[in-house]
């Protein structure tokens, strides 16, 4: 380590390979490293009362209220969900098993395939690239925050099929479109959902 | 105000707390000011002394003697069918309907809400067409 610095310190630059600004002087006390976790990470657990096809409350600061119906568990440990959007505002979409009450209201979605490519990394956003402008008064071209076609089709197929279903049940639709909220004398802990 | 409703040999209580929260039992004999001694044969009640705080009176009693055992608490009873009258009582009715409400999932509540909004509407209805009768 000591040697690292002192190449940088000779070149006359201030600062690792990284480019972040380092002290100019050496610690005068040793510092531990943490130890690094070398074990891989366990893959997040399920709640046993989601399945596909179970309608869950959102409550997550965007969607609070928000129902949508439970489609797969990602990778990364996230749900992935659709309002469907045409119903509860939500689009296809990652939410996390925390932010969610199951219901115990479960739509049949049968032996329905959900399109191949949903996965995270058609959620990720794209870093954005930062272009110095030569000329500082030019505009800067935005770029298109859109979500993509391939995108757009996945979502009208899956949510064709779940509205289909939805559409089977009496009074799914309305119950559906309409936001969950605590009234008065009810108790969220002493209550089923 | 007149009381109706007295703590005596023979009169049929509600339990209306503890493990046998919503069973009914017959006031057997009376301990001190504090408790009774209670038996519920037909309604898997323990025979035991209860505080009067934990009993609420009904209308029933059953023609019992004091301090009697459990089998001829069980006749009188079956006889009186108490059971069967304390059903059809109102007060029964509201328990059974509380109890029933807190098992309701989300989307039973939904539909209860749903089918409430309808029935006031048809009552609004009638009601509008009473008014506008009467001011004809």
């Amino acid at each position: 380590m000591a040697d690292a610095d002192d190449e940088t310190l000779q070149n006359g630059k201030l600062g690792d390979k990284k480019g972040k600004k380092k002290s100019r002087f050496y610690p005068t006390e040793d510092v531990k490293k943490p130890v690094k976790n070398k074990k891989p990470r366990k893959p997040i657990k399920l709640r046993a009362s989601i399945t596909p096809g179970t309608i869950l409350i959102l409550l997550d600061e965007i969607d609070q209220g928000k129902k949508a119906i439970f489609l797969k568990q990602l990778t990364s440990g996230l749900l992935l969900v659709t309002g469907p959007s045409k119903l509860s505002q939500v689009p296809l979409k990652r939410v996390k098993q925390q932010y969610v009450i199951a219901t115990k209201t479960k739509i049949d979605i049968g032996d329905f395939q959900l399109p191949e490519g949903l996965t995270d990394e058609l959620f990720k956003r794209k870093a954005k690239k930062r272009k110095r402008s030569e000329d500082m008064f030019t505009e800067e071209t935005q770029e298109d925050e859109n979500p993509s076609q391939e995108f757009v089709e996945k979502q009208e197929a899956v949510d064709e099929h779940i509205l289909a279903k939805i559409a089977e049940v009496e009074h799914l639709e309305l119950y559906m479109e309409t936001p969950f909220s605590l009234k008065k004398g009810q108790y969220p802990h002493a209550m089923i959902f | 105000m007149v009381f109706k409703r007295f703590v005596e040999v023979g009169r049929v209580a509600l339990i209306n707390s503890g493990p046998d929260e919503g069973k009914l039992c017959v006031i057997v004999d009376v301990v001190d000011q504090n408790r009774a001694l209670i038996d519920g044969p037909c309604t898997n009640v323990c025979r035991k002394a209860l505080n009067f705080k934990y009993l609420s009176l009904t209308d029933f009693t059953v023609k019992i003697r004091p301090s009697a055992k459990s089998g001829p608490v069980r006749e009188a009873f079956q006889k009186g069918e108490i059971q069967e009258k304390w059903e059809q009582t109102s007060w029964a009715k509201r328990l059974a309907a509380k109890k029933k409400r807190a098992t309701l999932n989300d989307f039973d509540r939904f539909k209860l809400k749903l089918a409430k909004q309808k029935k006031n509407e048809i009552i609004q209805e009638e009601l509008r067409k009473l008014r506008k009768e009467a001011n004809l």
